[in-house]
């Protein structure tokens, strides 16, 4: 018999893909998950391209109850909410999104190089993870807000990077120490590959898949913090909306009694988010983290 | 050996390679695991040197240290540049990189020495590009020369490592190994993961893929019966030192070390009728770290004497030529003036 050699290189080449899709639709959840956070994603990006108004206060429109030309409602100066909430979406989930890749990216070099070539580099990175997981973010944000005398995205950005590469870090670290004593690590090192091939282009692909599960519920964590900051006033400036913001006009006893859509809207948005984020990266972790296979 | 006139290819001069142990914050070094300590050997070119000794004779960190994947402590290891022996312990970056081309190895686990998450494909393209083959061509060329080697069909690139059995990995190993044209092979225990029945086929290609190649094999291994296969001459190693050298024949006929002699006698016959007398060493091998004074093998000894537990052997010639033993058993015969260590 003879076998189709052209067929079966395609086909073993992406078996291991198939093999893992077929695994991931498996788990109910996970698939919840991934389209609930589609979902959301995508109703964002819509209502920003479609530029809805999400501005401008109807005075007259103030406080108005959910319907009526108002799917969720209106809120204490007669903003549509569900303006409101798909553009605060679209800022939320950019500020974990971002948030989460660009600390995942500092931990992972960092990470590697500590847990790579050890000794007193690995000592110093060690050291240095440490600081930044001692000093509480509230007082830096609060600190930069006082400092810089404005609050703003960027500032927010900037803060959850350098206060949100540590565990990614710690996790990266550990990997390559581990993976640093395998086999084909020492066939490259025979091969005399330089430093930066054996760790970036050899064992960065096999510390790929924690990576990849800590950045997804990284996610979340930065959207939940987001909001808790906006919430207490130390976050996004008041005109730029996102959950946590909008969520803010919640502070007031009356409002959480009386107008209820002000703020179960944009925290039901919040927690079906942050959740359907946490089911997704459980999902991937099933999928792709080979320990527990 | 079959060529009369024998090159030394390696020539490796009092190497040792201890490991430090440290202790406490800052580090201080309270001792030293003395796994190579002052091995002297000339590899000549063709030849299949075979290094035997238990777990733990420091077998492993030679086979690394003599190609620099480990850091000697002291010693020279030289290495014969179109008959100019550098001394690669001294070599730059540079040089020690283009040295790579020399020496290869094949490691002893063949599961963990194939990234998983690489196709065979990518794990062998890898080598070459380092090594400046930027044609894709030429580099897929090559890697068909090497699978052919081994016989593993080319197309077999595309899988992944764990799509493959243990033989087959070795035979990839051996094959990625063979891609820069290496002159020396160093096999760290290559067959010692694999079933019986896979040993003898890779064993067997291993010594088709030499005389091919005209490869210099350095082949580690604590399977006697393995090496005798395998090799022209032996080293027998204890506690990081070489105690014995000879001709594989020799040395399986009339071997001289107590330690030798013992070991041999360990290796099991494939028949119920024979019995054989065992020679069963007593005690431990101590620790690296705290080495007995005199001869390393003293305390295990059968034949040990008064001198052997205050004064170290020196390697003496004896009996057959080229057979070398570190005992003091025996006494430098019919050498006049030539002293080697």
């Amino acid at each position: 018999m003879r076998v189709n050699l052209q067929e079966q290189k395609s086909t073993a080449s992406s078996s291991l893909l198939k093999k893992n899709v077929r695994k991931f639709m498996r788990n109910k959840l996970a698939v919840i998950g991934l389209f609930v956070v589609v979902l959301m994603t995508i109703a964002c990006i819509i209502g920003a391209i479609a530029g809805v108004d999400y501005n401008t206060p109807v005075l007259t429109e103030m406080k108005k109850a959910p319907g009526n030309g108002h799917l969720f409602g209106t809120d204490t100066i007669g903003r549509d909410l569900f303006a409101r909430v798909l553009i605060g979406g679209c800022y939320s989930i950019l500020i974990g999104v971002f948030c989460a890749v660009l600390s995942s990216v500092i931990g992972a070099v960092l990470g590697a190089v500590a847990g790579f070539f050890g000794g007193k580099t690995d000592a110093i990175l060690v050291r240095v993870s440490e600081i930044f997981q001692a000093f509480p973010q509230l007082v830096l944000v609060m600190m930069l807000v006082a400092i810089v005398n404005k609050r703003g995205l960027t500032n927010l950005l900037f803060i959850f990077v350098v206060t949100g590469w540590m565990t990614t870090f710690r996790m990266v670290r550990n990997e390559y120490m581990s993976l640093k004593g395998e086999t084909y690590v020492k066939v490259c090192e025979a091969f005399g590959m330089s430093g930066n091939n054996i760790m970036f282009k050899q064992i960065l692909p096999n510390v790929m898949s924690p990576i990849i599960v800590s950045t997804t519920t990284n996610v979340a964590f930065f959207i939940l913090q987001e909001a808790s900051l906006s919430f207490i006033g130390l976050g996004v400036a008041d005109s730029t909306p996102t959950w946590g913001n909008i969520l803010n006009a919640a502070k007031s006893i009356s409002i959480v009694t009386d107008q209820w859509w002000i703020w179960v809207f944009p925290g039901l948005a919040i927690s079906l988010f942050v959740l359907a984020i946490n089911f997704l990266g459980d999902g991937l972790r099933d999928v792709l983290d080979a320990k527990q296979q | 050996m079959t060529t009369d006139k024998k090159e030394v290819i390696f020539r490796i001069k009092d190497l040792r390679t201890w490991f430090p142990i440290t202790k406490g914050m800052f580090k201080k070094v309270v001792g030293h695991v003395k796994a190579v300590d002052g091995v002297s050997l000339d590899v000549y070119r063709g030849e299949t040197i075979g290094i035997v000794g238990e777990s733990g004779c420091g077998k492993s960190t030679f086979g690394k240290t003599a190609m620099m994947l480990e850091k000697p402590t002291s010693g020279e290891v030289l290495y014969c540049y179109d008959g100019e022996f550098k001394d690669i312990t001294k070599f730059n970056k540079e040089e020690m990189f283009e040295f790579r081309k020399k020496v290869q190895m094949v490691f002893q686990d063949p599961y963990s020495a194939l990234n998983p998450q690489k196709k065979i494909y990518s794990s062998f393209e890898e080598p070459l590009k380092v090594h400046g083959m930027t044609d894709q061509k030429e580099r897929e060329a090559t890697m068909e020369k090497v699978l052919k080697m081994v016989n593993i069909q080319p197309d077999y690139l595309m899988r992944y490592p764990h799509e493959f059995s243990g033989g087959q990995r070795q035979r990839l190993c051996i094959a990625r190994a063979l891609e820069v044209m290496p002159e020396v092979l160093i096999c760290d225990e290559p067959v010692s993961a694999l079933d019986v029945s896979i040993q003898a086929q890779v064993l067997n290609l291993m010594k088709e893929i030499q005389k091919e190649m005209n490869l210099t094999y350095l082949f580690i291994a604590h399977d006697l019966s393995v090496v005798q296969y395998m090799s022209d001459r032996i080293v027998v190693m204890y506690l990081g030192k070489i105690v014995e050298i000879a001709d594989s024949t020799a040395l399986y006929e009339e071997p001289l070390h107590p330690y030798t002699k013992a070991l041999l006698s360990a290796i099991p016959v494939a028949d119920i009728h024979i019995k054989k007398e065992r020679q069963i060493l007593e005690g431990e091998v101590p620790s690296p770290i705290h080495k007995p004074n005199g001869c390393p093998f003293h305390n295990r000894c059968p034949k040990c004497m008064e001198i052997c537990k205050t004064k170290e052997p020196d390697m003496v010639h004896y009996g057959a030529e080229g057979h070398m033993v570190a005992c003091h058993l025996y006494k430098n015969e019919e050498m006049d003036g030539e002293k080697e260590a």
